[in-house]
C-alpha cells in the first residue's frame, strides 16, 4: 500500500467522519442536558432533503443549508414538546421522529420532483465548493507533509471545517461558560438547577435546539457536499453510528472527535477494500460494517472502562414530587 | 382516587390519539394534492372487500401481532425492546436452518420445529442485551439498536458466504423443501368451485399468532411469573422488597420478548417466501412498537392494532398503485401513531383528567 492510497483512504475517512461528528456533537448537547435523542437519524435525513430541495430550486446552497437547519429544528421542537413539556418518553419520541422523517422526505420528494422519492442532481457549481487551504498547491511537492497538507487537510467543504471547529467550540461552551455549566447540571441534577432559580425547561429547550441546528448542518453536508442531492434513506444509519460514537466517547467532545474519526475510518475502509485479506485470514466487509456497533456494545458493557450517561438522562423533570 | 375511570384510560385516550394521528395524516394527503376520503375508500376496497385483500391484510397482521406482543412483554417489565427487527432476522436464520437441513416428513412437525428454533434464535439474540442490562447496567435501548445493525451484518455475511446456493446472485437461501411448505388460506378455505384468498400470502401462522396472544394473556395476568414481571415494571424497588430478582425478571422477560419477535419469521420466511431473503423483516420489528403502544400492551388491544396496521399496509401499498400517494404514507401514519399514543400521551391525558375531575366535582 503506497502513500497515495493511504492519503486517499484517510481523506475519505475525514469526509465520512464529518456528518458523524456533527450529529455526535448534536447528541452531546442534548444528552448532556438530560434529553436522550435517538432521533438524530431522522433530523439529519429531513435536513438532507430540505437542504437539497431548496438548493436545487433556489440555486443558493446557503439558503439550502438554512432550510435544512429549519426542518431539523422543527423535529427538535416536536421532540422538546413531547419530552420536556408533556414529559413523554424521550426514546419513543425519537423513534417516532425517525419514522416521520423517513416517510415525509420520500412523500414530499415524490410530490415535488416526481423522481421516485429523490431530488434531482444538484449541479457541481451550486454545491458547497471545496476550499483549498493557503499554499496547498505550492507545498504539494514536499515529501510526506506536502501531500498530507494539500490532499488530506485541504480541499474539503466549508461545512467539514465548521464540523471540526465545533469540537473545541463545544468543549469551550460546555466546560468554560456559565451556560455550559448549567447545561451539564441540568442533565445531572435538574432539581438543584431549579432550586438555584434557573429554568430547567428553558435550558433543555436550548440544548434540544442546538442539537437541531447541528443535525441540520450534518444533513446539509450529506446532501449538498458529500453527495449531489437527496436520495431515499440517504443517512443510512449514520444517526445511530453517531449515537454509538457519543457513548464510545463517554459524552465528551474531544473523545467524540476521536470516536467519529475512527468510525469514519472504518466506513472508508469498508467502502474501499470490501473483503480484507490479512495473510490467509479474510476479514469480511460485513465485519467492518458491524465493528462500530460491536465496539459500542463492548464499551457499554463496561469491560473497557465504563460509560456512564448523564444521571438525569431520559427522566422528565417534575417540579414537585 | 383515580383521576379517570378505567374505561377512559383504556379506550378514550388511545382513541383520541388515533383520531389525532388520522387527522394529521389526512392533512398530509391533502397537502400532496389528493383526496383523503377517496384514499381511504380505496384502502378499504383493496384491503377488506375481497378475500384476496383480506388475505394480505391478515398476512401483515400476523407479523405485527408477533412483534407487537414482543414489545409489549418488555413494556410490562418497563423495558423498551427496540431490537425486534434484529431478533426477527435471527429467527429467520433459525427457520432457514431447520427447514433446509432437517428432513421433515410433514409440515405440522416442521411448523413445531421451526417455531421452537425461531423463538430460540430470537431469544438468544435478545439475551446479550438483556444480560448487559441486568448485570452491567447498559441501557437496553441502545444495545438492542446496536444489535439490530449487528444482526443485519451477520445475516448478510451468512447469506452471501454460507447459505447462498452456487450460481445464485441475490443474497438468499435456496428454496425450502416442499415438505416444509405451510398451508395457505387459499388451500385451507377454498372449495372445489369457489377459490378463496387467491394468491394471498396469509397462512396457518396466523393461528399460531392468535395462540400467542392467548398465551401472552395467560402469562402476564394469570401466572406467577407474569405477576412478577408486572410488579417489576411497576416499581423495581417494590419488587425487590417482595423478593423478586431484578436480574431474573429482566432476562426472562427479554427472552420471551425476543422469542416472540423471532417467531415472526415463521410467517415471512416459512409461510410466504419459502426461503430466507435478506430483508425478510421489512421493518415489522419497528411497527411492533406502534402496535404495542396502540394496543396498550394488552394482547387483545395488540390484536386489534395489528389488524389495523395490516389493513394500512395492504391498503397503503394498493394506494401507491392507484393514486399518486407513495407507500411511504404508511410510515408517516405509523410515526404519528407512535408519537401520539407513545410520546405525546400526556397531551391527550392531562386535559381529559381535568375534564373528568371537574365532572366529578359537579356530581359531589
Amino acid at each position: 500500500m503506497d502513500l497515495n492510497t493511504i492519503i486517499q483512504v484517510l481523506d475519505s475517512s475525514i469526509r465520512l467522519s464529518t456528518p458523524l461528528l456533527l450529529a455526535c456533537l448534536a447528541g452531546l448537547f442534548s444528552e448532556r442536558a438530560g434529553i436522550f435523542d435517538i432521533g438524530l437519524e431522522g433530523k439529519m435525513l429531513i435536513a438532507a432533503f430540505f437542504s437539497a430541495a431548496i438548493t436545487f430550486t433556489s440555486g443558493n446552497v446557503w439558503l439550502g443549508l438554512l432550510a435544512g437547519i429549519g426542518a431539523s429544528l422543527a423535529l427538535s421542537a416536536i421532540h422538546g414538546l413531547a419530552s420536556i413539556t408533556f414529559r413523554g418518553n424521550q426514546l419513543i419520541s425519537g423513534v417516532a421522529l425517525n419514522f416521520l422523517a423517513s416517510g415525509l422526505t420520500v412523500l414530499i420528494a415524490q410530490n415535488w420532483f416526481k423522481q421516485g422519492g429523490r431530488t434531482p442532481t444538484i449541479p457541481e457549481e451550486q454545491r458547497f465548493q471545496e476550499i483549498t487551504l493557503p499554499f496547498a498547491d505550492a507545498l504539494r511537492d514536499i515529501p510526506l507533509l506536502g501531500p498530507i497538507y494539500s490532499d488530506l487537510l485541504s480541499g474539503h467543504s466549508a461545512l467539514a471545517y465548521i464540523a471540526f471547529a465545533m469540537v473545541p467550540l463545544t468543549w469551550w461552551v460546555l466546560f468554560r461558560t456559565r451556560f455550559g455549566l448549567r447545561l451539564r447540571a441540568v442533565g445531572e441534577a435538574p432539581d438543584a438547577v431549579d432550586t438555584a432559580g434557573v429554568s430547567v425547561v428553558g435550558l433543555r429547550f436550548a440544548a434540544v435546539a442546538i442539537c437541531g441546528v447541528l443535525c441540520g448542518v450534518a444533513g446539509a453536508y450529506l446532501a449538498t457536499s458529500l453527495q449531489a442531492g437527496f436520495v431515499k434513506e440517504m443517512t443510512a444509519g449514520r444517526g445511530y453510528i453517531a449515537l454509538a460514537a457519543l457513548i464510545f466517547a463517554k459524552w465528551r467532545p474531544w473523545y467524540a472527535l476521536i470516536a467519529c474519526l475512527l468510525f469514519g475510518f472504518l466506513q472508508a475502509v469498508a467502502l474501499r477494500f470490501q473483503n480484507i485479506d490479512l495473510g490467509g485470514i479474510v476479514i469480511p466487509v460485513q465485519a467492518m460494517e458491524a465493528l462500530p456497533y460491536i465496539l459500542t456494545v463492548v464499551i457499554l458493557a463496561g469491560f473497557v472502562g465504563k460509560a456512564i450517561p448523564p444521571r438525569a438522562g431520559g427522566e422528565p423533570y417534575v417540579k414537585e414530587r | 382516587m383515580d383521576k379517570m375511570p378505567a374505561w377512559a384510560d383504556a379506550v378514550l385516550v388511545p382513541l383520541i390519539s388515533i383520531l389525532l394521528a388520522a387527522g394529521i395524516s389526512a392533512l398530509v394527503i391533502l397537502a400532496i394534492g389528493e383526496n383523503p376520503v377517496e384514499a381511504f375508500m380505496i384502502m378499504v376496497k383493496e384491503a377488506l372487500s375481497t378475500s384476496r385483500g383480506i388475505g394480505y391484510t391478515l398476512y401483515y397482521a400476523t407479523n405485527f401481532i408477533f412483534t407487537g406482543l414482543a414489545v409489549s412483554v418488555a413494556f410490562h417489565a418497563r423495558m423498551f425492546n427496540i431490537g425486534g427487527e434484529g431478533q426477527a432476522m435471527m429467527g429467520g436464520l433459525g427457520v432457514a436452518l431447520v427447514c433446509l437441513y432437517v428432513p421433515w416428513p410433514h409440515w405440522t412437525l416442521a411448523l413445531f420445529g421451526a417455531a421452537a428454533i425461531s423463538a430460540l434464535f430470537g431469544a438468544a439474540w435478545a439475551y446479550i442485551p438483556a444480560y448487559l442490562q441486568a448485570k452491567r447496567g447498559s441501557h437496553i435501548v441502545i444495545t438492542t439498536i446496536m444489535f439490530n445493525f449487528i444482526a443485519f451484518s451477520v445475516l448478510n455475511y451468512i447469506l452471501v458466504n454460507v447459505l447462498r446456493p452456487q450460481g445464485s446472485m441475490d443474497p438468499a437461501t435456496a428454496k425450502f423443501p416442499e415438505a416444509t411448505f405451510l398451508p395457505t388460506f387459499q388451500s385451507m378455505f377454498s372449495t372445489a368451485d369457489n377459490v378463496m384468498f387467491r394468491n394471498a400470502p396469509a397462512n396457518v401462522t396466523f393461528f399460531v399468532a392468535l395462540a400467542a396472544c392467548v398465551a401472552v394473556y395467560f402469562l402476564i395476568w394469570r401466572t406467577r411469573l407474569g405477576y412478577e414481571i408486572r410488579a417489576f415494571g411497576h416499581s423495581e424497588t417494590g419488587a425487590r422488597y417482595a423478593g423478586i430478582s431484578p436480574v431474573k425478571i429482566t432476562i426472562v422477560s427479554m427472552l420471551i420478548s425476543g422469542g416472540l419477535a423471532g417467531m415472526m419469521a415463521l410467517n415471512t420466511t416459512m409461510g410466504e417466501a419459502e426461503r430466507l431473503v435478506l430483508n425478510a423483516t421489512e421493518g415489522a420489528g419497528f411497527i411492533g412498537i406502534a402496535v404495542a403502544l396502540m394496543g396498550r400492551s394488552h394482547p387483545f388491544g395488540i390484536l386489534l392494532a395489528a389488524l389495523l396496521f395490516g389493513f394500512m399496509y395492504q391498503g397503503g401499498s394498493e394506494l401507491a398503485f392507484w393514486t399518486n400517494i407513495p407507500q411511504q404514507l404508511i410510515i408517516v401514519i405509523q410515526a404519528l401513531v407512535i408519537l401520539f399514543t407513545g410520546a405525546l400521551d400526556n397531551m391527550v391525558r392531562m386535559p381529559l383528567e381535568k375534564l373528568f375531575l371537574s365532572i366529578r366535582k359537579g356530581d359531589a
